[in-house]
């Protein structure tokens, strides 16, 4: 479904559309319209202006000082942090997984069970996913149990199981529990969007280079990946945006403990915790700045891979 | 040419995924068993299938996907069909707006409803319908990039100003054309533009939560925080939902791609 986003941005833009929209056949979409003004346009132009105004209603930039407020970078910090992470992780991972079940060698079910599972994972996230990981790896859980039974007897007669995750300073209830838990969904939405690039990759420049000469090294190096770069980079850009703009996973896995930015929005909204509304509007303005940046870049990226794809 | 059957690099980063895939998988499930001390039961199931409140919860969800799907589904066929029939040079720009919800996160478009919608002069979170029209609304529009999408591929295979003129030569009125004629040919991509929606409303917990209705996702996220078992078999339950409804859209989009027009081109 993430494939919806990379192919829909590949669809150039067309001029003119101000110009067919001054004849009236625009009628037929003023239900859409209405409707993503009412839902869309109204709630989110409603949030920009709050985040410049005072108490009375008059402009002002001060909201934005909240910026600057400690909790506020650091919110902004782990958030950044947690999501750098998982799309790296996500991203390499996803990658050699695309990779396996495009141009390697895999056993034609893999590949199908594969593709087919990254659709449906790529989607799981949320509540259920804190509760898999929980009963998974959660103190009591059960990979976590595996793990603990797998003891033996030392020399000196002691019982020692060295695999205790728990003994070895994990904690699923911490930012490293938060980057496995949202591997599950990160790696397949890396596959998803990597996959038609990868199978892009002419055999003919695989050949042509082996005929003169380079090791399958220098062909990754010298021709794959120099065509590849804006893809694997824009795929990478989405996985940062879906961590950055996730709550609830965070929020069911730790119940508010990891402070992300969309764990100090939601206190925001339930109690105001920063002490002034439009502070919040402020706040919560920098996220879809952020956001924005993110997918902009990656439909920029996303269309140069189009281009080489198409020729 | 020979060629080593399987290359070892590949498939062990294929069996990672596999792995990554099922072990949390297989972890829940077997935990949602062991309720009982010392053996196999699906009590976790039975507490969760004879609470109330899931009863409750699952039945609003359910109500909601159903209204969602159905508004969704009329905004944005006569939507697509109009912009493929009138205003082709139109639909970059629409496409625009309808991925937008993938730029505002979730909990930043629920904080612009209620401050849009909550205080003076609309005040419309302070009755429980004018609410549930504020969810169907987000539900609407947090699957609108997958419905819009799903839509516009299906109109993309039919050829839509043969199928008007003839059905318009043939004396149909708009109506006639969009419910007889476009309705039928997309039944394949709205169906599958449908289960996405249905899936999101069924997942959805931000909505809820900050609007205040009992739906799905904010029940589990309670149960999760006073249990220990039934959020495994809420977990594996939700999944079995969600993963219904998107395996149904692969098998049918893969199978059923050469019925997908009845008539036309």
């Amino acid at each position: 479904m993430t494939q919806t986003i990379a192919q829909s941005a590949a669809v150039p833009a067309k001029r003119g559309v101000l110009e067919s929209l001054t004849k009236s056949n625009w009628i037929g979409l003023v239900p859409f319209f209405a409707f993503i003004f009412f839902f869309l346009v109204l709630p989110s132009t409603n949030l920009l202006m709050r985040s410049f105004q005072d108490f009375d209603g008059n402009f002002t930039l001060a909201n934005y000082a909240v910026m600057k407020n400690p909790y506020v970078i650091k919110a902004y910090s782990i958030s950044l942090r947690v999501s750098v992470i998982t799309s790296l992780v996500g991203g390499v991972f996803g990658f050699f997984v695309a990779y396996a079940i495009t141009l390697g060698n895999t056993p034609r079910w893999m590949r199908n069970f594969l593709m087919t599972f990254s659709g449906l994972a790529a989607n799981f996230g949320g509540v259920p996913l804190a509760f898999s990981y929980i009963a998974t790896l959660g103190r009591t859980g059960f990979m976590t149990a595996v793990l603990k039974s797998i003891c033996y007897t030392n020399a000196a007669g002691v019982q020692v199981c060295p695999f205790n995750p728990y003994d070895n300073g994990f904690n699923l209830y911490s930012i490293g529990g938060l980057v496995l838990a949202y591997t599950y969904f990160q790696f397949p939405l890396m596959v998803l969007t990597i996959t038609p690039a990868l199978e892009g990759l002419k055999k003919d420049w695989r050949e042509a280079s082996a005929n003169l000469g380079a090791s399958p090294f220098q062909y990754w190096r010298d021709v794959a990946l120099p065509i590849l770069w804006p893809s694997i980079l824009g795929a990478t850009l989405l996985l940062f945006g879906s961590a950055f703009g996730a709550y609830a996973t965070a929020y069911a896995l730790t119940g508010g403990s990891i402070y992300l930015i969309t764990i100090l929005i939601s206190q925001q909204i339930r109690g105001d915790v920063l002490n002034n509304p439009y502070e919040g509007y402020a706040l919560a303005v920098g996220m879809v700045i952020i956001m924005g940046i993110t997918i902009l870049a990656y439909t920029i990226l996303q269309r140069q891979t189009a281009r080489w794809l198409k020729s | 040419m020979k060629k080593p059957r399987f290359d070892l690099w590949s498939v062990f980063w294929a069996v990672a995924a596999l792995l990554y895939f099922f072990v949390p998988l297989y972890g829940t499930f077997d935990f949602s068993l062991r309720m009982k001390k010392g053996e196999i039961s699906l009590q976790a199931y039975q507490l969760v299938f004879s609470d109330p409140q899931f009863l409750r919860s699952f039945q609003y969800s359910t109500i909601m996907g159903i209204i969602s799907v159905t508004i969704s589904i009329l905004i944005f066929v006569p939507t697509v069909y109009w912009l493929y029939l009138k205003l082709p040079k139109a639909r970059p720009f629409v496409e625009i707006v309808t991925i937008l919800p993938f730029v505002i996160p979730v909990i930043v478009y629920v904080y612009g409803i209620n401050t849009a919608f909550g205080g003076a002069p609309l005040r419309l979170t302070s009755n429980t319908f004018t609410t549930d029209i504020l969810m169907v609304g987000g539900y609407v529009v947090l699957s609108m990039p997958y419905m819009f999408r799903a839509i516009d591929v299906g109109m993309r295979t039919i050829d839509v100003r043969t199928l008007t003129e003839a059905a318009q030569s043939m004396g149909a009125g708009w109506a006639q054309i969009l419910f007889n004629v476009i309705f039928p040919n997309l039944r394949i991509a709205i169906l599958s533009g449908s289960l996405i929606c249905f899936a999101t409303v069924i997942g959805e917990l931000i909505l809820g939560d900050f609007l205040l209705r009992p739906a799905l996702g904010p029940y589990m996220a309670a149960v999760g925080r006073d249990k220990a078992f039934e959020p495994a078999a809420l977990a594996i339950i939700s999944y079995a939902l969600t993963w219904a409804s998107l395996g149904l859209i692969q098998a049918i989009s893969h199978g059923g791609t050469s019925q997908q027009q009845l008539t036309g081109r």
